[in-house]
């Protein structure tokens, strides 16, 4: 007992490290600075837990997501005090907008100089408020391990998300008791609903069975909720035979080449998804929060269907868009319901019922409106997209994407068989996102593919990566679709502003091939629809970072497309069909 | 306008664990999301553990309301939260300490005016009198109308206080 209590005598910083280790972490993202000296002073003594070095506390969080997203795990950054934890701060609102559980360690100045104004202080507990799911300030050393375990179980159960805890340079100093997590009594306060309201979910297995034009949505909870989660979606997506649709960050949960799958919903999404949207009488919404990427017009979204909608967040139902049957659950657990009601009430799946509906679903499908126009002198980048998915089949390969229409493009045409393999921003579309979250699922998954299909403004947000990519020989393969614009805010205002390009025009690019050789990668160049496959063969045959420059069509634009204000079934699917649907309202243009 | 958009008032008592921070979330999250605060008044009500009570006062659609609850439902802190007025007419007070400036007939008026709405002078000078009541918002809002021509200058109300009836535990 002596023996053991001693053993649990250490600093605040040697606490930290052993509760990392105690919480199953391997590995964790940071940038050192004086605030967090300790902890790195700690890290240097033990050999349990690997820190990735970045270049920019952003890329820290965002590799941190990538990692979180690719494995299901808890990403864990370090960052120090002041500029080190405002510069987190993008990655953590991103993380609480697509509900990546993250656990941010910063450090902060000694408790006796918090509020001084301080060398690099900041309000770090105040400024992370609003894009935290919580976050703790520890002035105590004795409770510095139970706020650590408390923090990797709020991050990751219920709606996962990001969770900071600032620690003052003094307290890390501090000796004191660690606790391990077995130690640590639940909070009281904090006790996420899992388990469905049965009389709810008989009411949502009546509905489904009542259904003649029914739709599964299915989102980025149920990727979020795990393997068997999605496992389970596509069980009832095959018990029923009903057509599904998936958000952007749902790809993944159900199998695309399935034929009962319509592709992406919303604003870039499919025909089919959209007018299956618009038309259907029954939506089975599971883990998506009717965002208004997903919506459009919210008075003219799906106005004949009853809803159903499965979230693990009370606050996510009826927010947006008001539900008829609302299953407060973890996905999992909500469909096991679901499935079990259904197979009671012997359910029996109907093709005849559902004929008519798929009929009418196979019409809009014929109108292929992903189809662009091949030209064999300038690359499409839809071209260039379809050829990197068709060259990595059969790989283990992950995607994840900056923001823009390349981010687009990529939901569209790469298709995901599943889950936990497409990384992209989607809340919060942060610009920069994709080549440090491509570094993170890398570190996590060594030996796989991981390509960042990214735009030419979009990467250089972030550009510095670069860097710690190869510093840890990550062959991180960074596929740019270099258009010369930011791509999507040149679309709107082709679209909206009457083609006034106002500063759009990304001038005075780099090199990207001597940018990669500058780094230490290797760079590669694709001009013409020809030296595509080329380009990409070799990316793929180096073992090596590489930044293949794709340069696409400048003009091209992405289709189909729900203008902002509009309704599903008046989307644009091309570049003929600009007044289809009429001008834009008012209120439209005020929409982002 | 359609029932689903009529602004409705609601008082809303929150549960919370009295540490750091914890009505910064509150307020920040009614600011941040754009909600209304029509009162707020906080104060700890278990010392043994450490727990506090906020009283908010908001208002907006139905819709709005039940958003307002589940919002704050999800901060880890809180404990419970409870719609007073959704689950009956709770028993709401307000506190206020006022002062009426003037002399003689005036001050004799004021301090009529007072007792008959059933407000107690705390300090009574030549030129001064102050005042407190405790009601509800109402009719504190008429003490106040009333005081404004007697020579009104001072007042501080603590927001309101509610409890539910019955004899349930919160």
């Amino acid at each position: 007992m002596a023996a053991d209590q001693s053993a649990r005598q250490m600093s605040g910083a040697e606490m930290v490290i052993r509760a990392l280790v105690d919480q199953g972490v391997d590995v964790i993202f940071g940038y050192p600075g004086g605030a967090v000296l300790p902890i790195y002073d700690a890290l240097f003594q033990q050999n349990h837990v690997r820190h990735i070095l970045v270049r920019h506390e952003q890329g820290a969080v965002h590799a941190a997501e990538g990692y979180a997203r690719s494995t299901g795990k808890v990403g864990v950054v370090l960052v120090t005090s002041g500029p080190g934890a405002t510069n987190a701060v993008t990655g953590l609102t991103d993380a609480l907008m697509d509900s990546v559980p993250l656990v941010c360690l910063t450090g902060q100045v000694p408790t006796h100089l918090i509020g001084n104004d301080a060398f690099q202080e900041a309000d770090t507990t105040g400024i992370t408020r609003p894009c935290t799911k919580h976050n703790y300030l520890v002035k105590d050393v004795n409770k510095l391990a139970q706020v650590i375990h408390e923090a990797f179980f709020v991050a990751r159960t219920g709606r996962p998300g990001p969770v900071v805890v600032d620690l003052p340079k003094d307290v890390l100093f501090a000796p004191g008791t660690y606790r391990p997590p077995e130690d640590i009594p639940p909070r009281k306060s904090y006790k996420p609903q899992t388990q469905p309201d049965p009389a709810r979910v008989q009411q949502a297995a009546d509905l489904i069975m009542s259904a003649k034009r029914p739709l599964f949505y299915g989102g980025g909870g149920i990727v979020n909720s795990g393997p068997r989660a999605c496992q389970l979606f596509a069980e009832l997506v095959k018990l029923t035979g009903f057509p599904c649709t998936l958000t952007l960050m749902g790809l993944g949960a159900f199998p695309a080449s399935d034929p009962q799958y319509l592709g992406l919903v919303g604003m870039h999404g499919t025909f089919e998804s959209n007018n299956a949207m618009h038309d259907c009488d029954v939506m089975i919404n599971v883990g998506a929060r009717f965002d208004d990427r997903v919506t459009g017009k919210v008075p003219a979204f799906s106005p004949g269907s009853k809803k159903i909608h499965v979230d693990i967040d009370p606050s996510s139902i009826n927010k947006n868009v008001t539900v008829d049957v609302a299953l407060v659950g973890d996905a999992a657990e909500t469909l096991t319901a679901l499935i079990a009601a259904l197979k009671a009430k012997g359910f029996k799946p109907d093709a005849g019922k559902i004929a008519p509906w798929w009929k009418q679903i196979s019409v809009w499908r014929a109108r292929n409106s992903l189809a662009y126009a091949k030209n064999d002198k300038v690359i499409k980048p839809q071209y260039a997209i379809e050829r990197l998915y068709a060259l990595t089949r059969g790989k283990d390969t992950y995607i994840t994407t900056e923001v823009g229409q390349h981010q687009m493009w990529a939901a569209q045409l790469f298709k995901f068989e599943t889950p936990f393999h497409w990384m992209t921003s989607g809340g919060l579309g942060t610009m920069g996102y994709g080549l440090p979250a491509a570094m993170g699922v890398q570190i996590a998954h060594p030996g796989a593919l991981v390509i960042d299909i990214a735009g030419e403004a979009s990467i250089l947000m972030n550009i510095q990566e670069m860097s710690t990519i190869c510093q840890y020989k990550l062959p991180v393969k960074v596929f740019i679709l270099n258009n010369q614009y930011m791509g999507m805010v040149r679309q709107w205002q082709e679209l909206l502003h009457g083609g006034r390009y106002s500063q759009s025009y990304s001038e005075a690019l780099p090199d990207f091939v001597k940018l990669a050789d500058a780094f230490g990668a290797v760079g590669l160049r694709a001009d013409k629809p020809d030296d595509v496959d080329r380009v990409i063969k070799e990316m793929l045959a180096v073992d090596k970072a590489v930044i293949a420059d794709i340069a696409v069509d400048p003009a091209e634009n992405c289709y189909p497309m729900i203008p902002s204000g509009k309704a599903h079934n008046e989307m644009l699917l091309g570049p003929g069909d600009k007044q289809s649907s009429g001008p834009l309202s008012e209120e439209g243009m005020v929409l982002v | 306008m359609t029932a689903s958009e009529t602004v409705e008032k609601h008082t809303i008592a929150v549960l919370v664990d009295n540490e750091p921070g914890v009505l910064a979330r509150v307020i920040g999250l009614f600011s941040g999301r754009g909600y209304n605060i029509e009162s707020l008044t906080v104060a700890e009500i278990d010392t043994a553990n450490g727990l506090s009570r906020i009283t908010i006062v908001t208002s907006g659609t139905p819709m709005i309301i039940e958003q307002i609850k589940n919002q704050l439902n999800r901060l880890v802190p809180i404990h419970r939260v409870h719609d007073l007025t959704a689950e009956g007419q709770p028993i709401e007070r307000e506190l206020a300490l006022i002062r009426v400036k003037g002399q003689g007939d005036g001050l004799a008026e004021s301090r009529r005016q007072a007792e008959k709405l059933g407000a107690r002078t705390v300090v009574s000078t030549a030129e001064s009198l102050i005042f407190e009541i405790t009601d509800t918002t109402e009719k504190l809002n008429e003490f106040i109308g009333k005081m404004q021509p007697l020579g009104l200058v001072d007042v501080s109300r603590t927001g309101v206080v509610a409890i539910a009836r019955g004899a349930g535990k919160f």
